[in-house]
């Protein structure tokens, strides 16, 4: 099979996963039930994508604990997005160090 | 217009930064797989999601079949279509169709991540920056790690690996802190992620966070529905 058979296979399935819904649903959902759904579906969908593999993401059990907790502080007290990102990393290379 | 494009690629920095290092991941293991430089950066470049990718090089690698690479795909990108139908419920009146089928080319975790935490509807500018910024970040990413993956010292790329994460828990403490009902369901849905990869461990990742996410919010859902003036700010 031809890689670019493959890579345009892969291409159209994943813009067909994201395009049908985002194109084709143009009303305004009114059961509650379900806007509370999809109201809570970000928060649910990150929190499973972060925990457990948070732990994982360093390779390195200490370091991966050593970010996620200065990530919890300083997500805490609002700091912006990319504060919390690097400080997070900042923190697991430090304790690399060790 | 113009500054809602700049706002979006103010936004897409912080993903920009995680992309490079995850995308650079993804190029070493292109490379290894057989694939050039430019094979991998095309397959970047066209589908702009991490785990899609890395089993999608897995079946080249293998020889596999066109139905197990379309299933595959499937399976570990299907919950990007909650997603669009999250965001779709947030776009501003500019969204039109030829918009909208050029947008949602980048939904990714990250950009819908922090699309979900914007307060004001959303245009077709701002998403555009995004992603475009994004875009680099991923290309760029994976373009230097086929071409020079082992250079780079391990411990800067491990240490890398966490950004991502970092950014999520910025995106979800926040609104927890204030809302008793997002917190349960943030609870709940880690709770299920953590026994499937403890427990049901024949479950894979993609499908193990479609199931964790809808089974939280379905909770939440029933427990606390939320009131109009709520749903307007996820």
């Amino acid at each position: 099979m031809s890689l670019i058979v493959y890579i345009a296979v892969m291409a159209v399935v994943t813009y067909l996963i994201r395009m049908i819904p985002f194109a084709f649903f143009r009303k305004k959902i009114t059961s509650r039930f379900f806007r509370s759904f999809l109201y809570y579906i970000p928060y649910a969908v990150l929190s499973a994508m972060t925990i457990p593999a948070i732990f994982y993401s360093t390779g390195n059990l200490v370091t991966s604990v050593a970010g996620t907790v200065v990530a919890v502080i300083l997500a805490y007290f609002d700091l912006p997005l990319i504060v919390v990102a690097l400080s997070a990393s900042a923190a697991a290379f430090i304790f690399g160090l060790f | 217009m113009k500054s809602n494009f700049l706002r979006g690629m103010y936004h897409g920095i912080p993903i920009a930064l995680g992309y490079l290092s995850v995308s650079f991941g993804f190029g070493i293991m292109a490379a290894k797989a057989g694939l050039s430089v430019f094979a991998a950066s095309a397959v970047s470049a066209t589908n702009l999601t991490s785990a899609g990718q890395a089993a999608g090089v897995d079946i080249i690698a293998a020889g596999g079949t066109i139905i197990e690479m379309i299933l595959v795909q499937l399976t570990i990108n299907i919950r990007y279509s909650l997603m669009a139908l999250s965001l779709s419920q947030k776009l501003d009146r500019k969204f039109t169709l030829p918009h909208r089928l050029a947008a949602s080319y980048g939904i990714t975790d990250e950009i819908f991540a922090v699309c979900s935490a914007q307060k004001q509807p959303l245009t077709p500018a701002y998403m555009y920056g995004m992603i475009l910024v994004a875009f680099v970040g991923w290309v760029t990413g994976t373009a230097l790690g086929a071409e020079a993956g082992q250079l780079l010292p391990v411990s800067v790329n491990s240490a890398m690996g966490i950004v991502l994460y970092g950014m999520f828990l910025a995106i979800i403490i926040p609104p927890s802190k204030k809302q008793k009902s997002v917190l349960a369901v943030v609870i709940a849905a880690a709770a299920v992620s953590i026994l499937f990869k403890y427990v049901f461990t024949m479950v894979s990742g993609g499908f193990a966070v479609i199931i964790s996410a809808v089974a939280a919010s379905l909770a939440g859902a029933a427990l606390f529905p939320v009131k109009d003036e709520e749903e307007s700010a996820p």
